[in-house]
Protein backbone atom coordinates (compact mmCIF):
# COMPACT_ATOMS: atom_id res chain seq x y z
CA UNK A 1 0.00 0.00 0.00
CA UNK A 2 3.15 2.63 0.45
CA UNK A 3 2.54 3.03 -3.70
CA UNK A 4 -0.91 4.11 -2.87
CA UNK A 5 0.30 6.52 -0.09
CA UNK A 6 2.84 8.25 -2.65
CA UNK A 7 0.02 8.09 -5.18
CA UNK A 8 -2.04 10.18 -2.30
CA UNK A 9 0.43 12.35 -1.74
CA UNK A 10 1.57 13.53 -5.39
CA UNK A 11 -2.49 14.12 -5.40
CA UNK A 12 -2.68 16.32 -3.18
CA UNK A 13 1.15 18.25 -4.22
CA UNK A 14 -0.85 18.39 -7.68
CA UNK A 15 -3.93 19.99 -6.63
CA UNK A 16 -1.71 22.76 -4.30
CA UNK A 17 0.05 23.09 -7.60
CA UNK A 18 -3.21 23.86 -9.48
CA UNK A 19 -4.34 26.19 -6.86
CA UNK A 20 -0.74 27.84 -7.45
CA UNK A 21 -1.85 28.16 -11.24
CA UNK A 22 -4.79 29.79 -10.22
CA UNK A 23 -4.03 32.23 -7.85
CA UNK A 24 -0.19 32.98 -8.06
CA UNK A 25 -0.91 35.50 -11.58
CA UNK A 26 -4.11 36.87 -9.59
CA UNK A 27 -1.58 37.41 -6.04
CA UNK A 28 1.04 38.80 -8.34
CA UNK A 29 -1.52 41.69 -10.26
CA UNK A 30 -2.50 42.60 -6.72
CA UNK A 31 1.03 42.89 -5.57
CA UNK A 32 1.93 45.09 -8.13
CA UNK A 33 -0.86 47.67 -7.31
CA UNK A 34 0.92 48.48 -4.37
CA UNK A 35 4.50 48.58 -6.12
CA UNK A 36 5.96 52.09 -6.33
CA UNK A 37 7.64 51.38 -10.20
CA UNK A 38 4.56 52.35 -12.76
CA UNK A 39 6.60 50.04 -14.92
CA UNK A 40 6.51 46.92 -12.97
CA UNK A 41 9.79 46.85 -11.80
CA UNK A 42 11.34 44.68 -8.30
CA UNK A 43 12.55 45.41 -5.69
CA UNK A 44 8.90 45.81 -4.63
CA UNK A 45 8.49 48.80 -2.93
CA UNK A 46 4.92 49.57 -0.77
CA UNK A 47 2.89 52.31 -1.71
CA UNK A 48 -0.69 53.30 -1.83
CA UNK A 49 -0.46 56.46 -4.45
CA UNK A 50 -1.89 54.25 -7.70
CA UNK A 51 -5.35 53.49 -5.54
CA UNK A 52 -5.15 57.10 -4.23
CA UNK A 53 -5.00 58.44 -7.82
CA UNK A 54 -7.78 56.23 -8.73
CA UNK A 55 -9.87 59.17 -6.70
CA UNK A 56 -8.79 61.59 -9.31
CA UNK A 57 -9.69 59.47 -12.32
CA UNK A 58 -13.43 60.62 -13.16
CA UNK A 59 -13.66 58.65 -15.97
CA UNK A 60 -12.99 55.48 -13.98
CA UNK A 61 -15.20 56.90 -10.81
CA UNK A 62 -17.72 57.45 -12.92
CA UNK A 63 -18.13 53.82 -14.93
CA UNK A 64 -17.67 52.06 -11.59
CA UNK A 65 -20.48 54.18 -10.44
CA UNK A 66 -22.77 52.66 -13.98
CA UNK A 67 -21.44 48.97 -13.11
CA UNK A 68 -22.72 49.29 -9.73
CA UNK A 69 -25.72 51.25 -10.49
CA UNK A 70 -26.51 48.67 -13.04
CA UNK A 71 -25.79 45.76 -11.11
CA UNK A 72 -28.21 46.60 -7.92
CA UNK A 73 -30.80 47.29 -10.62
CA UNK A 74 -30.07 44.41 -12.09
CA UNK A 75 -30.13 42.51 -9.24
CA UNK A 76 -33.34 43.66 -7.66
CA UNK A 77 -35.13 43.44 -11.20
CA UNK A 78 -34.23 39.45 -12.01
CA UNK A 79 -35.18 38.37 -8.59
CA UNK A 80 -38.60 39.84 -8.52
CA UNK A 81 -39.03 38.25 -12.32
CA UNK A 82 -37.12 35.20 -11.30
CA UNK A 83 -38.66 34.30 -8.43
CA UNK A 84 -42.50 34.76 -9.97
CA UNK A 85 -41.14 32.75 -13.42
CA UNK A 86 -39.92 29.53 -10.64
CA UNK A 87 -42.98 29.44 -8.41
CA UNK A 88 -44.96 29.78 -11.81
CA UNK A 89 -42.60 26.68 -13.66
CA UNK A 90 -42.97 24.89 -10.15
CA UNK A 91 -46.39 25.31 -8.90
CA UNK A 92 -48.09 25.25 -12.10
CA UNK A 93 -48.71 21.89 -15.02
CA UNK A 94 -49.43 23.34 -18.19
CA UNK A 95 -49.02 22.49 -22.09
CA UNK A 96 -45.30 23.71 -23.00
CA UNK A 97 -43.70 23.98 -19.57
CA UNK A 98 -41.15 21.90 -20.33
CA UNK A 99 -40.52 24.51 -23.44
CA UNK A 100 -40.43 27.18 -21.57
CA UNK A 101 -37.85 25.56 -19.69
CA UNK A 102 -35.61 24.78 -22.12
CA UNK A 103 -35.49 28.58 -23.43
CA UNK A 104 -33.70 29.42 -20.24
CA UNK A 105 -30.77 27.79 -21.39
CA UNK A 106 -29.58 29.48 -24.90
CA UNK A 107 -28.57 32.67 -23.13
CA UNK A 108 -26.74 30.87 -20.82
CA UNK A 109 -25.09 28.27 -23.73
CA UNK A 110 -24.71 31.03 -26.96
CA UNK A 111 -21.51 33.09 -26.41
CA UNK A 112 -21.82 36.57 -25.26
CA UNK A 113 -20.31 37.79 -28.16
CA UNK A 114 -23.14 36.46 -30.54
CA UNK A 115 -25.47 37.79 -27.73
CA UNK A 116 -23.98 41.04 -27.15
CA UNK A 117 -23.38 42.14 -30.95
CA UNK A 118 -27.10 41.18 -32.14
CA UNK A 119 -28.58 42.93 -28.75
CA UNK A 120 -26.20 45.70 -30.29
CA UNK A 121 -28.19 45.20 -33.87
CA UNK A 122 -31.86 44.45 -32.46
CA UNK A 123 -31.58 47.54 -29.75
CA UNK A 124 -30.07 50.00 -32.77
CA UNK A 125 -32.99 49.21 -34.88
CA UNK A 126 -35.59 49.69 -32.65
CA UNK A 127 -34.24 52.54 -31.81
CA UNK A 128 -33.48 51.83 -28.03
CA UNK A 129 -29.90 52.53 -28.88
CA UNK A 130 -27.00 52.12 -26.78
CA UNK A 131 -26.23 53.40 -23.16
CA UNK A 132 -26.73 52.17 -19.87
CA UNK A 133 -30.54 51.48 -20.36
CA UNK A 134 -29.43 48.96 -23.33
CA UNK A 135 -26.87 47.69 -21.03
CA UNK A 136 -29.29 47.13 -18.24
CA UNK A 137 -31.64 45.52 -20.19
CA UNK A 138 -28.77 43.18 -21.62
CA UNK A 139 -27.88 42.12 -18.29
CA UNK A 140 -30.91 41.59 -16.76
CA UNK A 141 -31.66 38.97 -19.83
CA UNK A 142 -28.50 37.43 -19.25
CA UNK A 143 -28.82 36.95 -15.39
CA UNK A 144 -32.10 36.07 -15.44
CA UNK A 145 -31.97 32.58 -16.55
CA UNK A 146 -29.16 31.58 -14.04
CA UNK A 147 -31.97 33.20 -11.17
CA UNK A 148 -34.45 31.37 -12.29
CA UNK A 149 -32.48 27.62 -12.59
CA UNK A 150 -30.87 28.14 -9.05
CA UNK A 151 -34.51 29.60 -7.78
CA UNK A 152 -36.04 26.11 -9.44
CA UNK A 153 -33.61 24.18 -7.70
CA UNK A 154 -34.36 25.36 -3.94
CA UNK A 155 -37.95 25.01 -4.35
CA UNK A 156 -37.38 21.45 -5.81
CA UNK A 157 -36.55 20.78 -2.47
CA UNK A 158 -39.96 22.28 -1.13
CA UNK A 159 -42.38 20.26 0.28
CA UNK A 160 -45.85 21.00 -1.45
CA UNK A 161 -47.82 19.54 1.45
CA UNK A 162 -46.39 22.68 3.64
CA UNK A 163 -48.90 24.61 0.99
CA UNK A 164 -51.74 22.65 1.52
CA UNK A 165 -51.07 21.77 5.05
CA UNK A 166 -51.40 25.82 5.04
CA UNK A 167 -54.49 26.31 3.02
CA UNK A 168 -56.17 23.48 4.83
CA UNK A 169 -55.69 25.42 8.33
CA UNK A 170 -57.86 28.73 6.29
CA UNK A 171 -54.89 30.63 4.78
CA UNK A 172 -55.30 32.27 1.31
CA UNK A 173 -53.42 32.08 -1.21
CA UNK A 174 -51.50 35.41 -0.69
CA UNK A 175 -50.74 34.15 2.94
CA UNK A 176 -49.31 30.95 1.74
CA UNK A 177 -47.38 32.01 -0.56
CA UNK A 178 -45.79 35.32 1.80
CA UNK A 179 -45.71 33.35 4.92
CA UNK A 180 -44.99 29.91 3.59
CA UNK A 181 -43.54 29.30 0.11
CA UNK A 182 -41.41 32.33 0.24
CA UNK A 183 -39.62 31.75 3.38
CA UNK A 184 -38.30 28.47 2.27
CA UNK A 185 -37.21 29.28 -1.27
CA UNK A 186 -34.94 32.90 0.26
CA UNK A 187 -31.89 31.44 0.26
CA UNK A 188 -32.79 30.55 -3.36
CA UNK A 189 -33.57 33.75 -3.79
CA UNK A 190 -30.52 35.75 -2.51
CA UNK A 191 -28.23 33.27 -4.24
CA UNK A 192 -29.59 34.28 -7.27
CA UNK A 193 -29.32 37.82 -6.19
CA UNK A 194 -26.03 37.32 -5.43
CA UNK A 195 -25.38 35.17 -8.76
CA UNK A 196 -27.25 38.61 -10.77
CA UNK A 197 -25.24 40.68 -9.06
CA UNK A 198 -21.66 38.79 -10.06
CA UNK A 199 -23.08 38.06 -13.95
CA UNK A 200 -23.90 41.75 -14.05
CA UNK A 201 -21.30 43.49 -12.36
CA UNK A 202 -18.51 41.45 -13.86
CA UNK A 203 -19.83 41.33 -17.26
CA UNK A 204 -17.57 42.50 -19.91
CA UNK A 205 -18.77 41.59 -23.24
CA UNK A 206 -22.08 42.11 -23.70
CA UNK A 207 -21.23 45.75 -22.00
CA UNK A 208 -18.59 46.24 -24.42
CA UNK A 209 -21.03 46.44 -27.34
CA UNK A 210 -23.72 48.20 -25.53
CA UNK A 211 -21.86 51.19 -24.45
CA UNK A 212 -21.08 54.81 -25.47
CA UNK A 213 -18.11 56.32 -24.85
CA UNK A 214 -20.12 58.48 -22.29
CA UNK A 215 -21.77 55.72 -20.73
CA UNK A 216 -19.89 52.65 -20.12
CA UNK A 217 -18.97 50.06 -17.17
CA UNK A 218 -15.95 49.21 -15.53
CA UNK A 219 -14.71 46.17 -17.24
CA UNK A 220 -14.91 48.49 -20.61
CA UNK A 221 -13.50 50.81 -19.28
CA UNK A 222 -10.29 48.66 -17.89
CA UNK A 223 -10.66 46.87 -21.63
CA UNK A 224 -9.67 50.42 -22.85
CA UNK A 225 -7.30 51.58 -20.79
CA UNK A 226 -5.37 47.88 -21.21
CA UNK A 227 -5.17 48.37 -24.85
CA UNK A 228 -3.98 51.87 -24.01
CA UNK A 229 -1.00 50.58 -22.08
CA UNK A 230 -0.79 48.93 -18.92
CA UNK A 231 -0.42 50.89 -15.94
CA UNK A 232 -0.52 50.54 -11.98
CA UNK A 233 -3.68 51.92 -11.89
CA UNK A 234 -5.48 49.40 -13.72
CA UNK A 235 -4.04 46.97 -11.02
CA UNK A 236 -5.34 48.69 -8.53
CA UNK A 237 -9.12 48.49 -10.03
CA UNK A 238 -8.64 45.35 -10.78
CA UNK A 239 -7.43 44.18 -7.39
CA UNK A 240 -10.65 46.12 -6.18
CA UNK A 241 -13.15 44.25 -8.62
CA UNK A 242 -11.61 40.44 -7.91
CA UNK A 243 -11.62 41.33 -4.28
CA UNK A 244 -15.53 42.09 -4.53
CA UNK A 245 -16.25 39.68 -6.53
CA UNK A 246 -14.16 37.02 -4.74
CA UNK A 247 -16.16 38.16 -1.54
CA UNK A 248 -19.72 38.21 -3.23
CA UNK A 249 -19.10 34.11 -4.35
CA UNK A 250 -18.18 33.32 -1.27
CA UNK A 251 -21.39 35.34 0.31
CA UNK A 252 -23.40 32.75 -2.28
CA UNK A 253 -21.80 29.78 -1.43
CA UNK A 254 -22.41 30.39 2.05
CA UNK A 255 -26.40 31.06 1.70
CA UNK A 256 -27.13 28.41 -0.92
CA UNK A 257 -25.05 25.55 0.91
CA UNK A 258 -25.72 26.56 4.55
CA UNK A 259 -28.39 27.95 3.94
CA UNK A 260 -31.12 25.88 6.13
CA UNK A 261 -31.01 23.33 4.82
CA UNK A 262 -31.87 21.10 7.78
CA UNK B 1 -60.66 12.30 -18.25
CA UNK B 2 -58.34 13.51 -21.24
CA UNK B 3 -60.24 16.73 -21.71
CA UNK B 4 -60.26 17.00 -17.42
CA UNK B 5 -56.53 17.07 -17.59
CA UNK B 6 -56.46 19.67 -20.38
CA UNK B 7 -58.86 21.89 -18.77
CA UNK B 8 -56.63 21.83 -15.96
CA UNK B 9 -53.41 22.39 -17.38
CA UNK B 10 -54.96 24.97 -19.25
CA UNK B 11 -56.66 26.37 -16.59
CA UNK B 12 -52.73 26.21 -14.59
CA UNK B 13 -51.51 28.28 -17.90
CA UNK B 14 -54.17 30.75 -16.57
CA UNK B 15 -52.95 31.21 -13.01
CA UNK B 16 -48.91 31.09 -13.87
CA UNK B 17 -49.55 33.40 -16.91
CA UNK B 18 -49.12 36.51 -14.89
CA UNK B 19 -46.16 35.26 -13.27
CA UNK B 20 -44.00 33.69 -16.38
CA UNK B 21 -44.81 36.71 -18.03
CA UNK B 22 -42.64 39.74 -17.50
CA UNK B 23 -39.34 37.18 -17.08
CA UNK B 24 -40.17 35.89 -20.51
CA UNK B 25 -41.24 38.98 -22.16
CA UNK B 26 -37.67 40.17 -21.23
CA UNK B 27 -35.88 37.21 -22.21
CA UNK B 28 -38.21 37.78 -25.66
CA UNK B 29 -36.86 41.64 -25.98
CA UNK B 30 -33.46 41.34 -25.01
CA UNK B 31 -32.22 37.53 -26.28
CA UNK B 32 -34.30 35.63 -28.92
CA UNK B 33 -36.07 38.87 -30.79
CA UNK B 34 -32.15 39.88 -31.15
CA UNK B 35 -31.19 36.79 -32.13
CA UNK B 36 -33.56 36.75 -34.57
CA UNK B 37 -32.70 39.96 -35.64
CA UNK B 38 -29.22 39.00 -35.80
CA UNK B 39 -30.45 36.29 -38.73
CA UNK B 40 -32.57 39.28 -40.79
CA UNK B 41 -29.82 41.74 -40.61
CA UNK B 42 -27.59 39.28 -41.86
CA UNK B 43 -29.27 38.83 -45.29
CA UNK B 44 -29.16 43.04 -46.04
CA UNK B 45 -26.50 45.40 -47.99
CA UNK B 46 -27.31 48.20 -45.46
CA UNK B 47 -28.55 48.17 -41.95
CA UNK B 48 -32.08 49.91 -42.70
CA UNK B 49 -31.89 52.85 -40.30
CA UNK B 50 -28.59 54.13 -41.25
CA UNK B 51 -30.80 56.10 -44.31
CA UNK B 52 -29.32 54.53 -46.82
CA UNK B 53 -31.10 52.67 -49.26
CA UNK B 54 -30.51 48.42 -48.64
CA UNK B 55 -31.84 45.31 -50.15
CA UNK B 56 -32.21 42.06 -49.31
CA UNK B 57 -28.70 40.19 -50.11
CA UNK B 58 -26.55 36.54 -49.37
CA UNK B 59 -23.26 38.54 -50.30
CA UNK B 60 -22.19 38.81 -46.63
CA UNK B 61 -22.71 34.81 -46.57
CA UNK B 62 -20.93 34.73 -50.10
CA UNK B 63 -18.08 36.72 -48.42
CA UNK B 64 -17.75 33.85 -46.02
CA UNK B 65 -17.20 31.20 -48.08
CA UNK B 66 -14.96 33.11 -51.51
CA UNK B 67 -12.54 34.77 -49.18
CA UNK B 68 -10.43 31.79 -47.58
CA UNK B 69 -9.51 34.97 -44.33
CA UNK B 70 -12.17 33.95 -42.45
CA UNK B 71 -12.76 29.92 -43.10
CA UNK B 72 -9.40 29.97 -42.04
CA UNK B 73 -10.09 32.37 -39.15
CA UNK B 74 -13.01 30.45 -37.99
CA UNK B 75 -10.66 27.34 -38.01
CA UNK B 76 -8.28 28.50 -36.59
CA UNK B 77 -10.46 29.79 -33.58
CA UNK B 78 -11.92 25.71 -33.49
CA UNK B 79 -8.60 24.58 -32.92
CA UNK B 80 -7.53 27.34 -30.37
CA UNK B 81 -10.71 25.94 -28.66
CA UNK B 82 -9.82 22.47 -28.87
CA UNK B 83 -6.49 23.02 -27.60
CA UNK B 84 -7.56 24.90 -24.71
CA UNK B 85 -10.57 21.88 -24.14
CA UNK B 86 -7.50 19.72 -24.44
CA UNK B 87 -5.35 21.22 -22.04
CA UNK B 88 -8.35 21.63 -19.85
CA UNK B 89 -9.05 18.07 -19.48
CA UNK B 90 -5.37 17.12 -19.02
CA UNK B 91 -4.92 19.74 -16.24
CA UNK B 92 -8.66 20.29 -14.36
CA UNK B 93 -9.38 15.62 -15.08
CA UNK B 94 -6.45 15.03 -12.13
CA UNK B 95 -7.55 17.50 -10.14
CA UNK B 96 -10.98 16.40 -10.01
CA UNK B 97 -10.30 13.05 -9.35
CA UNK B 98 -7.75 13.90 -6.42
CA UNK B 99 -10.76 15.95 -5.00
CA UNK B 100 -13.34 13.39 -5.51
CA UNK B 101 -11.14 10.45 -4.29
CA UNK B 102 -8.68 11.08 -2.48
CA UNK B 103 -9.12 14.84 0.05
CA UNK B 104 -12.20 14.44 2.14
CA UNK B 105 -14.58 16.17 4.54
CA UNK B 106 -13.45 19.22 5.31
CA UNK B 107 -10.15 20.34 3.41
CA UNK B 108 -12.12 18.68 -0.24
CA UNK B 109 -14.88 21.41 1.22
CA UNK B 110 -12.23 24.23 1.35
CA UNK B 111 -9.97 23.18 -1.67
CA UNK B 112 -12.97 22.80 -3.91
CA UNK B 113 -14.76 26.55 -2.92
CA UNK B 114 -11.07 27.31 -4.02
CA UNK B 115 -10.78 26.06 -6.95
CA UNK B 116 -13.94 26.81 -8.14
CA UNK B 117 -13.71 30.74 -6.52
CA UNK B 118 -12.06 32.20 -9.06
CA UNK B 119 -14.40 31.65 -12.31
CA UNK B 120 -16.30 33.79 -10.55
CA UNK B 121 -13.80 36.75 -10.88
CA UNK B 122 -13.77 39.13 -13.91
CA UNK B 123 -12.31 36.98 -16.57
CA UNK B 124 -10.63 40.42 -17.91
CA UNK B 125 -9.10 41.08 -15.02
CA UNK B 126 -7.60 37.39 -14.38
CA UNK B 127 -6.46 37.84 -18.72
CA UNK B 128 -4.80 41.33 -17.65
CA UNK B 129 -2.67 39.76 -14.33
CA UNK B 130 -1.21 36.99 -16.95
CA UNK B 131 -0.25 39.86 -18.83
CA UNK B 132 2.10 40.81 -15.57
CA UNK B 133 3.30 37.33 -15.52
CA UNK B 134 4.23 36.84 -19.12
CA UNK B 135 5.90 40.07 -20.24
CA UNK B 136 9.18 40.64 -20.67
CA UNK B 137 10.80 41.65 -18.00
CA UNK B 138 7.78 40.24 -15.89
CA UNK B 139 7.45 38.07 -13.05
CA UNK B 140 7.88 34.68 -14.68
CA UNK B 141 11.29 36.30 -16.46
CA UNK B 142 12.43 38.17 -13.49
CA UNK B 143 11.46 34.53 -10.79
CA UNK B 144 13.43 32.41 -13.42
CA UNK B 145 16.34 34.57 -14.13
CA UNK B 146 16.50 34.96 -10.37
CA UNK B 147 17.15 30.85 -9.95
CA UNK B 148 18.48 29.83 -12.89
CA UNK B 149 22.50 30.32 -13.18
CA UNK B 150 22.05 31.14 -17.01
CA UNK B 151 20.67 34.06 -18.94
CA UNK B 152 17.40 33.14 -20.40
CA UNK B 153 14.57 35.44 -21.81
CA UNK B 154 10.93 34.83 -21.13
CA UNK B 155 8.72 36.66 -23.19
CA UNK B 156 5.88 35.23 -23.88
CA UNK B 157 3.69 37.76 -24.12
CA UNK B 158 1.90 38.11 -27.12
CA UNK B 159 2.07 34.64 -28.61
CA UNK B 160 -0.09 31.92 -29.26
CA UNK B 161 0.99 29.93 -25.92
CA UNK B 162 0.28 33.19 -23.88
CA UNK B 163 -3.29 32.97 -25.19
CA UNK B 164 -3.18 29.13 -24.40
CA UNK B 165 -2.07 29.88 -20.61
CA UNK B 166 -5.03 32.62 -20.20
CA UNK B 167 -7.87 30.73 -21.68
CA UNK B 168 -6.70 27.64 -20.12
CA UNK B 169 -6.18 29.63 -16.63
CA UNK B 170 -9.94 30.95 -16.75
CA UNK B 171 -11.99 27.94 -18.04
CA UNK B 172 -10.19 24.94 -16.46
CA UNK B 173 -12.36 25.87 -13.37
CA UNK B 174 -15.37 24.60 -15.08
CA UNK B 175 -13.48 21.20 -16.06
CA UNK B 176 -12.84 20.34 -12.80
CA UNK B 177 -16.00 21.45 -11.18
CA UNK B 178 -18.01 19.02 -13.95
CA UNK B 179 -15.37 16.25 -13.78
CA UNK B 180 -15.73 16.19 -9.80
CA UNK B 181 -19.26 15.31 -9.70
CA UNK B 182 -19.72 12.89 -11.88
CA UNK B 183 -16.35 11.24 -10.26
CA UNK B 184 -17.75 11.76 -6.84
CA UNK B 185 -21.07 9.87 -8.04
CA UNK B 186 -18.57 6.54 -8.81
CA UNK B 187 -18.92 4.43 -5.77
CA UNK B 188 -16.43 3.55 -4.06
CA UNK B 189 -16.62 -0.22 -3.54
CA UNK B 190 -16.98 -0.71 -7.34
CA UNK B 191 -13.22 0.59 -7.18
CA UNK B 192 -12.27 -1.68 -4.93
CA UNK B 193 -13.83 -4.27 -6.41
CA UNK B 194 -12.36 -4.02 -9.36
CA UNK B 195 -8.72 -4.05 -7.64
CA UNK B 196 -9.60 -7.00 -6.03
CA UNK B 197 -10.44 -8.78 -8.78
CA UNK B 198 -6.60 -8.03 -9.65
CA UNK B 199 -7.21 -4.99 -12.31
CA UNK B 200 -4.38 -2.80 -12.39
CA UNK B 201 -4.47 0.71 -11.66
CA UNK B 202 -4.62 2.15 -15.60
CA UNK B 203 -7.04 -0.88 -16.18
CA UNK B 204 -9.55 0.54 -13.54
CA UNK B 205 -8.57 4.43 -15.27
CA UNK B 206 -9.43 3.05 -18.55
CA UNK B 207 -12.54 0.94 -18.29
CA UNK B 208 -14.25 1.75 -15.16
CA UNK B 209 -13.32 5.50 -14.32
CA UNK B 210 -13.14 6.96 -17.44
CA UNK B 211 -16.17 6.12 -18.81
CA UNK B 212 -18.33 6.51 -15.59
CA UNK B 213 -17.24 9.82 -15.49
CA UNK B 214 -17.85 10.81 -19.18
CA UNK B 215 -20.75 12.84 -18.60
CA UNK B 216 -18.80 15.14 -16.95
CA UNK B 217 -15.83 15.40 -19.25
CA UNK B 218 -18.28 15.70 -22.41
CA UNK B 219 -20.06 18.31 -20.32
CA UNK B 220 -17.02 20.49 -19.09
CA UNK B 221 -15.88 19.94 -22.93
CA UNK B 222 -19.08 21.90 -24.07
CA UNK B 223 -18.81 24.21 -21.31
CA UNK B 224 -15.34 24.94 -22.19
CA UNK B 225 -15.10 24.79 -26.36
CA UNK B 226 -18.02 27.09 -27.03
CA UNK B 227 -17.08 30.36 -25.61
CA UNK B 228 -13.55 29.70 -26.24
CA UNK B 229 -14.41 29.56 -30.01
CA UNK B 230 -15.92 32.76 -29.90
CA UNK B 231 -13.30 34.74 -27.58
CA UNK B 232 -11.88 37.88 -28.65
CA UNK B 233 -10.77 39.98 -25.46
CA UNK B 234 -8.35 37.21 -24.53
CA UNK B 235 -6.29 36.79 -27.67
CA UNK B 236 -6.45 40.62 -27.82
CA UNK B 237 -4.50 41.05 -24.48
CA UNK B 238 -2.48 38.35 -24.83
CA UNK B 239 -2.19 37.44 -28.40
CA UNK B 240 -1.18 41.24 -29.94
CA UNK B 241 -0.97 40.87 -33.61
CA UNK B 242 -0.83 37.01 -33.37
CA UNK B 243 -4.02 37.29 -31.34
CA UNK B 244 -6.39 37.51 -34.81
CA UNK B 245 -8.92 34.78 -34.23
CA UNK B 246 -12.48 34.64 -35.63
CA UNK B 247 -14.04 36.28 -32.68
CA UNK B 248 -11.32 39.43 -33.01
CA UNK B 249 -12.90 39.58 -36.64
CA UNK B 250 -16.59 39.83 -35.62
CA UNK B 251 -15.74 42.31 -32.68
CA UNK B 252 -13.69 44.02 -35.61
CA UNK B 253 -17.10 44.74 -37.83
CA UNK B 254 -19.19 45.98 -34.61
CA UNK B 255 -16.64 48.66 -33.40
CA UNK B 256 -13.78 49.35 -36.05
CA UNK B 257 -15.33 48.83 -39.64
CA UNK B 258 -18.72 49.17 -39.00
CA UNK B 259 -19.67 46.35 -41.13
CA UNK B 260 -22.28 45.48 -38.97
CA UNK B 261 -24.72 43.13 -41.80
CA UNK B 262 -21.20 41.29 -42.69
CA UNK B 263 -20.80 40.66 -39.01
CA UNK B 264 -24.37 39.70 -37.90
CA UNK B 265 -23.83 37.02 -40.84
CA UNK B 266 -19.88 36.02 -39.16
CA UNK B 267 -21.98 35.59 -36.14
CA UNK B 268 -24.50 33.94 -37.23
CA UNK B 269 -22.04 31.55 -38.74
CA UNK B 270 -20.25 30.80 -35.45
CA UNK B 271 -23.45 30.19 -33.80
CA UNK B 272 -24.80 27.64 -36.78
CA UNK B 273 -21.35 25.99 -35.61
CA UNK B 274 -21.64 25.91 -32.07
CA UNK B 275 -25.08 24.67 -32.24
CA UNK B 276 -24.06 21.82 -34.29
CA UNK B 277 -21.63 21.09 -31.88
CA UNK B 278 -23.88 21.19 -29.21
CA UNK B 279 -26.23 19.30 -30.99
CA UNK B 280 -23.59 16.35 -31.32
CA UNK B 281 -22.48 16.68 -28.02
CA UNK B 282 -25.89 16.56 -26.21
CA UNK B 283 -26.85 12.67 -27.42
CA UNK B 284 -23.53 11.56 -26.15
CA UNK B 285 -24.36 13.64 -22.73
CA UNK B 286 -28.05 11.99 -22.49
CA UNK B 287 -26.67 8.27 -23.22
CA UNK B 288 -23.99 8.56 -20.33
CA UNK B 289 -26.40 9.78 -17.96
Amino acid sequence: MATTRVLEWLGRLYIWLLLAFLYVPIIIMALMSFNVSPFYQLPFEWTTEWYASLWQNDQLISATWNSLEIAVITTIICVVLGSAASLALYRYEFRGKKFLQALLFPPIAIPWLITGTAMLIFFFGVGIGRGLFAILLGHVALALPYVIVVASARLQTFAPELEEAARSLGANQWQVTNRVTLPWIMPGVIAGGLFAFAVSFDQFVVSYFLSTPGQTTLPVEIYAAIRKGFTPEINAVSTIIIVVSMALMLLTARFFKFGGEK
Amino acid sequence: MAAQVAAASRSGLRSALPLLAPAYLWLTVAIFLPLSAMVFFSLMTELPLSGKPWAFTLENYTAFFSQSLYLTLLLASLRLGLEVTLWCIIVGYPAAYVLAKVLKGRSREAIFLLVILPFWSNGLVRIFSWAMVLREGGILDTALNAVLPFKINIDLMYSYPAVIIGLVHSYVPYMVLTCYLTLQAIDDSLIEAGRSLGASRLQMLKRVIIPLSMPGLVAGAALIFVPVVGSFMEPRILGGRTGTFYGTVIEDQFVAVFNWPLGAALSFILLAVVLVILAVASPVLRRAM
